[in-house]
C-alpha cells in the first residue's frame, strides 16, 4: 500500500515536471482560460441580462467550472503518448504498483487544477468579481470544484485510453464536454434557453455544480445543488474511474 | 546443472483467431545470449512480451531467473531489464530525470536511483546531455538512454526487443559493444533481431522461429552450416562462357559453383582470398568479368535454405498483435 502511494507519488511529480516544458499545455491552463474571462466579461457582459447579479459574479463560477473540467485534460493526452511511446509497456514491467499509473495521472491533474484555480481566481478578482460568503463557505466551493476537476481526470482518462492519438483525444474531450458546458447555466441564466434546452440543462451536472458555486460563494440559494453536486462529481468519478481501469487492463495487456 | 535462466516450453498465444505462437521452446544458458531471429510478425515481440510478464500465455510455461511468469510475475518484475522496439522514454524528461524515475519505480530508494542514474548516464556517455530533456537526443542517445533505463536495476536477465532497428550503422555498433559489455559482467540476454549479422555477433545460440514456430535451433555456426555461409557472386561480361567460368572456379570451393539468374555463385568456406583468387582464376580461363563480390546470407538466405522459401514480413499482423 505504502508503495502503491509511493509509486503514485514518483509518477505524480513526473507529470507536473513535465508541464513547464510544455509551453503548449502551459497556455492552456492559464492564458485559454483567462482569455475566456475577458471576452466574456467585456464583450457579453453588456448584452446578458442576469438578475440579481453583476455578469462577472454571475459568470466567474461557471467559467471556473467549465475550465476545471478540461484540466483533466493533460491526462488525456499523457495516457495517448505513454501507449504509443511504449512507455505503458515499460511501467508494466517494472516492480511498481500497476494502480500507479492511472492515479498519478490524475493526482497531477489536482495540483495543475489548483494551479489553474489561482490563476483564475485572481484574475477574477482584477476584473471586478466579488466573493459575498464566509471562509469556509468559500473554501467548499473550492473544495467542491477540485472534485468535480479529479473526477472529469477520469473521464478524460478514459478518453485518453479509448483514442488512439491526441488529434482524437482532443475531439472526443472537445465533442463530448464543450456543448455540455454551454448548455447550462455557466454563462447565461437557464430560464433564457428555449425550454428543451432548460429541461436539459437544469438536469445537467454543470448546471448542478455551477449553482453550488453560485450558492457558496454568491450566497444564492442552494436548493439541493451543493449536496447534488458533490453526489455528481462522486458519481462521475466513480464511473469512469471504473470504466478507465478496466480499459487500461485491457489495452495494456495485448 | 543450473536452471537455464530462461526456459519456455509449450509456449501458445492467440490474438483472435491469429496465432502468434504455436509452441515454442525456448532455454538460454545463464550468462549467455540466445538470438531469436525472424521476420516481423513471426511471433518475437509476442514471446518477449510474455517472459516480461507484459502477457499470460494462452498455455505453455516460461520460467526466467527461476521464476514463473505467470504464479511470480510480482517477484520477477524486480529481476528483469526490458528495452523494446522504440526507445520507451519520456521526450519531456531530462535523461537524469528518466533513469532516476526508473530506478525509484523498481524501489532502489531516492539516494540508490540517483547514484544509478548518474552512473549509466557516464557509461552510456550521455553524462554532458543528462540534464537535456530527451526530445533533444539523437535516435541513437535515446536508444542508449532506453538500454540504461533496462539496466538501473542490474537486471539477471535482460530482453531486448530488436534493439537496433533503425539505427545508424555507427550507433548500433556501440549498442552492439555495450550488450557485449554486459554479458561479459555475467547479464543472460535474449535479443530479438530480423537481422543474421546482429545475431552473428552477438548470440551464442540463435533460434529461427516463424509463423510462430522454432524452426532451427544451434550456435551461428550450426545455423551457417545448414545455410551455407558466404557466397562469393560472379556477373560475367557479356559473351563470356558460363561454363568456363564455372570450371575455373570450381577449385575455390568444396561445393560445386552454379549459375542462377545469369550470375555464377560459389558457396565459400573462408572469405579471405577468394576474391583475388576467383580474379586471377578468370583471368587465366579468360572469361571476361564485369563484377564480383562476396555476398553474406541474409535472414531471406536463412529462411530459404530451411523452409525453401524468403522470410515473409508480416508488419501488420504484428502491429495488431503487439
Amino acid at each position: 500500500m505504502t508503495a502503491a502511494l509511493a509509486d503514485t507519488a514518483v509518477l505524480a511529480v513526473r507529470n507536473l515536471k513535465r508541464i513547464p516544458r510544455q509551453p503548449d499545455l502551459l497556455v492552456a491552463f492559464t492564458i485559454q482560460p483567462v482569455m475566456f474571462v475577458l471576452l466574456f466579461v467585456y464583450v457579453f457582459g453588456g448584452a446578458i441580462r442576469t438578475p440579481g447579479y453583476d455578469y462577472v459574479d454571475f459568470l466567474m463560477p461557471g467559467i471556473i467550472t467549465q475550465s476545471i473540467s478540461f484540466g483533466g485534460f493533460v491526462t488525456a493526452l499523457g495516457l495517448v503518448d505513454d501507449l504509443n511511446k511504449g512507455l505503458i509497456d515499460r511501467f508494466r514491467s517494472l516492480p511498481m504498483a500497476r494502480s500507479a499509473v492511472l492515479a498519478g495521472r490524475t493526482l497531477s491533474d489536482i495540483v495543475t487544477n489548483a494551479l489553474s484555480l489561482v490563476v483564475l481566481t485572481t484574475v477574477g478578482l482584477l476584473v471586478g468579481f466579488n466573493f459575498n460568503a464566509s471562509v469556509p463557505e468559500i473554501a467548499a466551493g473550492f473544495l467542491l470544484l477540485l472534485l468535480f476537476g479529479y473526477a472529469f481526470s477520469w473521464v478524460f482518462a478514459f478518453v485518453g485510453l479509448t483514442a488512439s492519438s491526441p488529434e482524437t483525444a482532443n475531439s472526443l474531450g472537445f465533442l463530448a464536454i464543450f456543448p455540455l458546458t454551454f448548455a447550462s447555466s455557466a454563462f447565461v441564466p437557464v430560464e433564457s434557453m428555449p425550454s428543451w434546452l432548460e429541461a436539459f440543462a437544469n438536469v445537467n451536472p454543470f448546471t448542478v455544480t455551477v449553482d453550488a458555486v453560485r450558492a457558496l460563494w454568491l450566497g444564492a440559494p442552494a436548493g439541493d445543488s451543493v449536496w447534488g453536486a458533490f453526489a455528481w462529481a462522486i458519481g462521475i468519478a466513480a464511473v469512469f474511474a471504473t470504466l478507465a481501469i478496466t480499459r487500461y487492463r485491457r489495452v495494456s495487456s495485448r | 546443472m543450473d536452471e537455464p535462466a530462461i526456459f519456455t516450453e509449450g509456449l501458445e498465444k492467440s490474438y483472435g483467431s491469429v496465432r502468434a505462437l504455436c509452441g515454442v521452446d525456448l532455454a538460454a544458458q545463464r550468462g549467455s545470449v540466445l538470438g531469436l531471429l525472424g521476420p516481423n510478425g513471426a511471433g518475437k515481440t509476442t514471446a518477449v512480451r510474455i517472459l516480461t510478464t507484459l502477457l499470460t500465455p494462452d498455455a505453455g510455461r516460461a520460467r526466467v531467473a527461476g521464476l514463473d511468469v505467470v504464479d511470480d510475475a510480482a517477484a520477477l518484475r524486480s529481476r528483469i531489464g526490458l528495452a523494446g522496439q522504440y526507445a520507451a522514454v519520456d521526450e519531456n524528461l531530462t535523461g537524469f530525470e528518466n533513469l532516476d524515475m526508473v530506478g525509484r519505480l523498481y524501489h532502489l530508494g531516492r539516494d540508490e536511483s540517483r547514484r544509478r542514474a548518474n552512473d549509466l548516464l557516464e557509461r552510456f556517455e550521455l553524462t554532458d546531455a543528462g540534464g537535456r530533456p530527451v526530445k533533444t537526443y539523437s535516435g541513437g542517445m535515446r536508444r542508449r538512454l532506453d538500454l540504461g533505463a533496462a539496466l538501473v536495476a542490474e537486471p539477471a536477465v535482460l530482453f531486448l526487443d530488436e534493439p537496433t532497428t533503425g539505427l545508424d550503422p555507427r550507433s548500433r555498433l556501440g549498442l552492439w559493444e555495450t550488450i557485449e559489455d554486459r554479458v561479459h559482467e555475467g547479464t543472460t540476454v535474449l535479443l530479438t533481431t530480423q537481422y543474421l549479422d546482429e545475431a552473428d555477433r552477438l548470440a551464442d545460440r540463435i533460434a529461427v522461429i516463424d509463423h510462430g514456430v522454432v524452426i532451427a535451433e544451434g550456435t551461428s555456426d550450426d545455423l551457417k552450416d545448414r545455410v551455407g555461409g558466404e557466397r562469393l557472386e560472379v556477373h560475367l561480361e557479356e559473351g563470356a562462357s558460363q561454363d568456363a567460368a564455372i570450371e575455373a572456379l570450381a577449385p575455390l570451393s568444396e561445393e560445386r559453383p552454379f549459375c542462377e539468374a545469369g550470375t555464377i555463385r560459389v558457396p565459400l568456406r573462408r572469405r579471405s582470398g577468394a576474391i583475388a583468387a576467383a580474379v586471377r582464376a578468370l583471368d587465366d580461363a579468360g572469361v571476361g568479368v564485369e563484377d564480383i563480390g562476396v555476398r553474406r546470407p541474409t535472414l531471406d538466405d536463412v529462411f530459404i535454405a530451411l523452409t525453401g522459401r524468403a522470410a515473409e514480413g508480416e508488419g501488420e499482423a504484428e502491429e495488431v498483435a503487439a
